[in-house]
């Protein structure tokens, strides 16, 4: 259960994905979010499905990682795909029975709104799969730093995120390793009611929350001890440089946008 | 000795993550036997997969392929009956301290016989033999676990698996990160309760002396395979494979290996200061003894 959870999980492979400047991924994606959400047809749809399609391509992450990704969210496809076949009644009718209608209007548009989904859905992993968790966080920091002019600490809130996406497999590793433990003392987590198994979760929760505490107050003292004190004229190890794949990236994606509007155009809108 | 072996594994096989691109595997093709009421010393390299094989004795682990048999029977046949398998084989893990929870120490070690259904008056024998059995006083009953010390919490952790009466005794290196004297407590501790209770005990460890000093046999698992499992003198003799498997072997053992390199014929399978002194001893009387 435990291993299925995929938030800022890391496949590791040799791609031009992997290659690309993490900043440039990040703007990328919302870029891509911000397109698939101008999208009004299935003409402009497909644009963006075939650019989903060779960006995990290019990536070399194998597509059972982003079906494993997607796993969680297929009852909010779901669900969102059935509204829509009920709720929306334009275009011929296909048939009828009580209060329930189905048009083609419908079957399109939830069908339009399941591939939007899942397109959003990959392309958010992709992110994740091909970036490390640190770069990531990195990436953030330095696309937010603008906002040092408001007097927000961006490298706090940076440094934050960094700890908690890095301490994610140490507390499940954790987690995992106290209820092996208790396991083999007879401890049950699988039967009973739901107020039962709450209770069961008590003897890993304890252990867990002593632990994480320790590990804040060790990792704070070794911070310390290496004369960490924020973020005021820290530079850095390593150094981000956008390279020519950047730049043709952002090209294609720009050039899917174009597309995307004139398809829009010329196109009859189906939402 | 017993004609079924109390613990028996057939071509166990178990594979971290598999089907990804980080696919491990931690053991391979492991079959073993152990006996009722022996003590066998597991010893191994850190990631030599001593630690995944000690999961599939309690089941916590289902083999990737392979069999796990307790008195004979498949542990994974009947699923309901997992819980009874883990009283039966009682496993304390690395650092057990970390699984106390309880607000009190008796709780804590109630924790296991209280799953297993058993009376109150059952469960507060236990608790107090339990507590005699890791030589802490009963004024420890009713402290915080969390305000004891290390060694002590360490104490009452391996007490909450022992209050389970098991048949089979896992401990993986219950000695780790102790100081010498808390060492040698814990090691007299175990073979304490083994003599006492005759149950079957399996002592996870990298060190070869803690191995050498109590158990009848020795399982030495190298690269996730098992490389010998014999008694603790037939694997000394392979002294020099132990050296290259990155082990370290027993400091007499180690003596003995040097004086046959310097052209001495002197057995390695010797891991006491009492087994090297009676062995040395006659041949420095009748003269030197320089093989050719």
């Amino acid at each position: 259960m435990l291993s299925d959870i995929t938030i800022g999980q890391y496949y590791k492979a040799q791609s031009v994905v992997h290659r690309m400047d993490a900043r440039m991924k990040l703007i990328l994606t919302v870029l891509f979010i911000v397109i698939i959400f101008l999208c009004r047809n299935f003409f402009s749809l497909a644009v963006m499905f075939v650019l989903t399609a060779v960006s995990i391509l290019l990536s070399r992450v194998p597509f059972r990682m982003f079906f494993k990704s997607l796993k969680p969210i297929i009852p909010i496809i779901l669900i969102t795909a059935i509204l829509n076949i009920f709720y929306i009644s334009r275009g011929t009718e296909l048939f009828s029975w009580w209060k329930i209608t189905v048009t083609t209007g419908g079957l399109f548009t939830a069908l339009f709104m399941a591939i939007r989904i899942i397109c959003l859905i990959m392309v958010s992993s992709l992110l994740t799969y091909t970036t490390v968790p640190t770069l990531l966080t990195d990436a953030i920091e330095r696309l937010l730093s603008p906002l040092k002019v408001f007097h927000i600490s961006v490298h706090t809130l940076a440094m934050m995120m960094t700890l908690a996406l890095r301490f994610i497999p140490t507390l499940i590793e954790e987690i995992d390793r106290i209820t092996n433990a208790q396991k083999a003392r007879g401890a049950d987590f699988e039967s009973g009611k739901f107020i039962q198994r709450v209770k069961a979760m008590i003897p890993v929760l304890i252990p867990l929350f002593v632990s994480a505490f320790r590990r804040a107050y060790e990792l704070s003292f070794a911070m310390t001890c290496r004369c960490y004190h924020g973020g005021d004229g820290r530079t850095r190890m390593k150094q981000m440089k956008l390279s020519a794949v950047d730049f043709v990236a952002l090209a294609i994606f720009l050039v899917a946008l174009a597309g995307v509007i004139v398809l829009n155009h010329f196109f009859t809108s189906l939402i | 000795m017993n004609e079924t072996p109390i613990l028996q594994t057939e071509n166990l096989t178990y594979v971290y993550q598999k089907g990804t691109s980080s696919e491990v595997t931690a053991i391979r093709d492991v079959s073993i036997e152990i006996r009722q009421g022996e003590l066998v010393g597991v010893i191994g390299h850190t990631g030599s997969g001593k630690s995944t094989l000690i999961e599939h004795f309690n089941a916590l682990k289902k083999g990737t392929s392979g069999r796990v048999l307790l008195d004979g029977n498949d542990v994974w046949a009947d699923k309901s009956k997992i819980r009874a398998v883990r009283f039966r084989v009682g496993v304390c893990f690395q650092y057990p301290e970390y699984q106390l929870f309880e607000e009190t120490v008796a709780k804590d070690i109630a924790f296991g016989p209280h799953n297993m259904g058993l009376p109150q008056e059952e469960i507060d024998r236990r608790v107090k033999e339990a507590l005699q059995n890791v030589g802490l006083s009963e004024d420890y009953a009713e402290k915080s676990p969390f305000d004891l010390s290390g060694g002590e919490k360490r104490r009452v952790a391996i007490a909450g698996i022992m209050a389970m009466e098991p048949q089979v005794l896992v401990l993986d290196e219950p000695c780790a990160g102790l100081d010498p004297q808390g060492r040698a407590t814990v090691l007299q501790m175990i073979a304490d309760y083994r003599k006492k209770t005759g149950c079957t005990v399996l002592l996870v460890t990298h060190s070869m002396e803690d191995a050498a000093a109590i158990a009848d046999r020795i399982l030495v698992m190298n690269q996730s395979r098992v490389a010998f499992f014999d008694t603790v003198d037939a694997v000394f003799a392979h002294a020099e494979e132990l050296q290259t498997m990155g082990l370290d072997i027993p400091q007499m053992t180690q003596l003995m290996l040097s004086l046959r390199e310097k052209g001495y014929d002197v057995p390695v399978n010797l891991y006491t200061v009492q087994q090297v002194y009676d062995a040395l001893l006659p041949r420095w009387k009748g003269g030197t003894h320089r093989a050719q």
